[in-house]
């Protein structure tokens, strides 16, 4: 990674910006993050939904700081609440305190008591008053405007950023946001700006990217050029992104009828030669299991990224949680060795991703890649990430030796593989247990034989450094995978900010886990703590199951819906060996 | 790669690879596999263009029986990994088969939306009203009344699946019955289900005289369809509907949009990527 996880607590600014359907607390968002970047910071920015389809409150959560950010923060420095409809239902997810701030119009009523109860101090301003002085103004705008005033933002940086995001709206509508940022922005007095806030900095190239486009991007930077896709929260999105552009890519993304058949679309794609991936969550990778285990038994290289959410069953679809670890390595039947590969952040899911398909490809087999509702439906000002130099791509055996042996046991345990259209290289794949010559077999030797190199072909593979990315030296050993890093990372620096030595790993390849390295990396770390948001520690029995962990090793297991904060894992730490 | 002159010579046996069936003395599969096999020849398609996939059972074994490529795949989702090749891999010839439990019990779905999407796909689906290869049970296509399975002793009681008339209401372009005690014939339905643009369907009654020892008689009861081949999806509905499902013929063809792969005006991945910058 090329990117440090450093963000200073103090040096970063976390905003809400909360309302009722058609209230434009997510456009304001989008805006104000974009801002973020044209001021030359970094932001992430979150949101949150109320179970309606169209037109319920929601919530947009921007966090913003001089330095990349991963993760959210402890608290809120500032709410603004466009309207108090259904705010309550937000309550648990804002944290808010004595230092933080709450911007209202009074004309919305007053200030719901369970916010104001946090001791906040509450600025009004007459947000609907100034709206409708300006023509086809709206409140989202004003109270953005009020935003950059308290946060200190230049406000060139926030119109610019609305004209960019309302563009599609046309002029007008882009003219009365213009006006009534500006006067929102007035309408501050001086002196009311945070004095930590990060201040702009010159102005360099960022990307603003969503976690579900980023898998996307990775997708296409492995040389995915076919799409099967049924659509599911939280992981449309990748979909959508992809269906446009794989058409300009001369690729294809087909809408199948469930995703029995998307898995199973892309194994035929896949045995075609081409590149291909299907995206879910947790409903509907149980769903693909069975072909899943198919591409590993006649070893066509396939790609999921499932998007996880609160599960069980339809669990909580807009919520974030990283609780299908177990099915992603443990749910196939028979032994059917894969790969298992978890995203650390949302500039992560570009290579991660990329790395996944290019992996599968290589070893003509299964990559689960598990990102989460947190990575996918959030979006980072990021540095324009660069392209890795991964070599990693099926081998095509153009001119295969006669007789052709597709499953044939190789020094590398990765058998020759052609594709349809090759004269000599005419075979069946099967998911039958089969001989070298890929006809039907249930004789022991051959069962053995290939079930060994499915297994070798994973195990034996040099995966390099990219497997976990390890910070640090120390007494602490924070261990963590997937989306849950940028908390971890975020904590340990906080802990070292006070005198502690801590080290990080933060596991990106989960299977198959570089089982013996991991266990040098937490050397003799006398506190080794397991950090993951899920219920039943599945990460943490998974690290024992495999004997990785010392018998001392302590698990912090907590589900969503809550995202886990950094505060937590600090307080954890210090709280001594009592968890 | 071979020459058009190559594969004028080739013989419907240069199709059969040198794997030996599994099936039982007498299996109706036996003559499926000839008909394929004479029919590539009859188009002399070159083997390395031609796929054929499938799912699981007795009759799903054939594509390791045929030398061009195959996909023996899991049970039911034939038409699904099908539609995947076919779509990334518009140049190949793909042919789909399968028994009547795995397209239409387990692979139900996806015989719909295969009919529906209308892939330039062929889809042979060998019927012997029963699950051979798990030891006779009752399937979609097996009659309400037949008791001889441990698992429904008093019949199904169910009324039967009617495989041409789905195939009709769902959208299929193209669909025709056939018998695998007449290869040549059935020879003569899939060379035209492979040269129709669009998604083909072929019933194939095929017997399984080791669990319905009875099916021997489909010989002496198949008869050809009474009305000729229509494009009109309502004379097509009332001849498959009026028909004792022994009829054999093609019932109806028609022109229908075939789906593809849209494509855009090209842009290279870089240009791409900047659409995130700021
Ligand atoms: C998911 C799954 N369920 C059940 C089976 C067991 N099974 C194998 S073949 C088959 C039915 C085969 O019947 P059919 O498709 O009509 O083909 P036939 O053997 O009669 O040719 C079943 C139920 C399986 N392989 N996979
Ligand atoms: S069980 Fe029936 S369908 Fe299966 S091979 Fe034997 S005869 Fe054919």
């Amino acid at each position: 990674m090329n990117h440090s996880y450093f963000t200073p607590h103090e040096n970063a600014v976390s905003i809400t910006i909360t309302g009722s359907g058609g209230s434009g607390a997510v456009t304001a968002g989008l805006v104000l993050l974009e801002s973020v970047a044209r001021a030359g910071l970094y932001g992430l920015m979150g949101r949150s939904v109320g179970p309606q389809i169209r037109g319920g409150e929601s919530a947009a959560m921007v966090r913003f700081s001089s330095q990349p950010v991963d993760c959210p923060g402890d608290r809120f420095d500032l709410l603004v609440a466009l309207d108090w409809r259904n705010v309550l239902r937000f309550v648990d997810e804002i944290p808010l305190d004595e230092r933080s701030l709450i911007i209202a119009d009074p004309a919305a009523g007053d200030a719901p008591e369970a916010l104001t109860q946090s001791g906040a101090q509450l600025l009004t301003l007459p947000i609907k008053e100034i709206a409708s002085g300006v023509k086809g103004g709206r409140i989202n705008m004003v109270a953005l405007g009020a935003v950059g005033a308290v946060c200190a933002l230049p406000p060139d940086a926030m119109t610019e950023s609305a004209a960019h995001t309302l563009a599609p709206k046309g002029d007008a509508v882009v003219a009365a946001a213009t006006e009534c940022i500006l006067k929102g922005y007035d309408s501050v007095a001086e002196g009311r700006s945070f004095a930590a806030a990060p201040r702009p900095e010159r102005a360099r190239a960022r990307w603003n990217i969503s976690g579900n486009e980023a898998s996307g991007l990775g997708a296409l930077r492995g040389g995915v050029r076919f799409v099967a896709a049924y659509p599911i929260t939280p992981a449309t999105e990748i979909l959508e992104w992809l269906a446009p552009r794989l058409e300009q890519l001369d690729g294809t993304l087909l809408q199948a009828e469930d995703e029995l058949a998307s898995v199973n679309m892309i194994i035929g794609a896949s045995f075609g030669g081409v590149p291909a991936l299907t995206t879910t969550s947790g409903p509907g990778l149980s769903l693909m299991m069975e072909g899943l285990g198919l591409a590993v038994a006649s070893e066509i290289p396939a790609v999921v990224v499932n998007v996880m959410r609160g599960g069980p069953s339809t669990g909580i679809p807009t919520k974030s949680e990283q609780a299908d670890l177990n099915i992603a390595i443990y749910g196939f039947h028979g032994d059917a060795p894969h790969l298992v590969l978890a995203p650390l952040s949302i500039t992560d899911c570009i290579a991660t991703t990329q790395w996944g398909v290019g992996l599968a490809e290589r070893l003509q087999t299964v990559a689960i890649v598990l990102t989460d509702q947190s990575l996918g439906q959030a979006r980072a000002v990021i540095d324009p990430p660069e392209m890795p130099l991964f070599t990693l791509s099926r081998q095509l055996a153009d001119q295969p030796t006669d007789p052709y042996l597709r499953y044939r046991v190789t020094a590398e345990a990765v058998s020759p593989v052609t594709a349809p259209g090759t004269a000599d290289g005419i075979y069946t794949g099967d998911g039958l247990e089969h001989n070298e010559r890929g006809a039907p077999s249930s004789i022991a030797a051959d069962h053995l034989a290939q079930l060994e190199k499915r297994q070798r072909k994973l195990e034996g593979f040099d995966y390099g450094k990219r497997w976990a990315e390890i910070e640090g030296e120390g007494d602490i050993c924070l261990l963590t995978w997937g989306s849950s890093a940028g908390v971890v990372f975020e904590a340990a620096n906080r802990l070292r900010a006070q005198g502690q030595t801590v080290r990080v790993l933060a596991v990106r390849l989960l299977a198959p886990l570089r089982t013996q390295i991991l266990r040098e990396a937490i050397g003799t770390a006398q506190r080794v703590l397991v950090v993951e948001q899920n219920h039943q520690a599945q990460f943490f029995h998974y690290l024992n199951a495999q004997q990785a962990l010392p018998p001392s090793a302590e698990s912090y297991a907590r589900p969503g819906p809550l995202p886990i904060r950094p505060g937590e894992i600090v307080d954890l730490v210090q709280q001594g060996g009592d968890v | 790669m071979s020459t058009a002159q190559d594969r004028k010579n080739l013989k419907p046996k240069d199709y059969k690879s040198e794997i030996k069936p599994i099936w039982c003395p007498g299996c109706g599969h036996f003559s499926v596999l000839s008909a394929i096999t004479k029919a590539l020849a009859h188009l002399g398609l070159a083997k390395e263009q031609v796929a054929l996939i499938s799912g699981i059972g007795c009759s799903s074994r054939i594509p390791a029986y045929v030398d061009t490529y195959g996909f023996h795949g899991v049970h039911g989702r034939a038409l699904a990994v099908a539609s995947g090749l076919k779509a990334a891999r518009p140049d190949l010839t793909v042919l789909t088969a399968g028994g009547d439990g795995d397209g239409f019990s387990i692979g139900g779905n996806h015989f719909l939306h295969a009919c529906r999407r209308n892939m330039d796909l062929t889809y042979i689906a060998m019927d012997n009203e029963v699950y051979g290869m798990t030891k006779g049970q009752a399937s979609p296509t097996t009659a309400p009344d037949w008791s001889h399975s441990k698992l429904t002793p008093h019949g199904t009681g169910i009324r039967r699946f009617q495989p041409a008339a789905i195939a009709l209401a769902s959208g299929a372009s193209f669909i025709a019955r056939g018998f695998s005690g007449d290869p040549s014939g059935l020879a003569r339905l899939v060379v035209e289900a492979i040269q129709h643009p669009g998604f083909s369907f072929v019933h194939v009654l095929s017997p399984c005289p080791t669990f319905r020892p009875e099916q021997r008689a489909w010989k002496q009861q198949v008869h050809p369809c009474d009305l000729e081949t229509t494009d009109n999806p309502i004379d097509a509905a009332h001849a498959i509907q009026s028909d004792d499902g022994r009829s054999l013929g093609i019932f109806y063809i028609e022109s229908l949009p075939v789906w593809r792969s849209e494509k855009a005006a090209q842009r290279s991945l870089s240009r791409i990527e900047q659409e995130f910058l700021v």
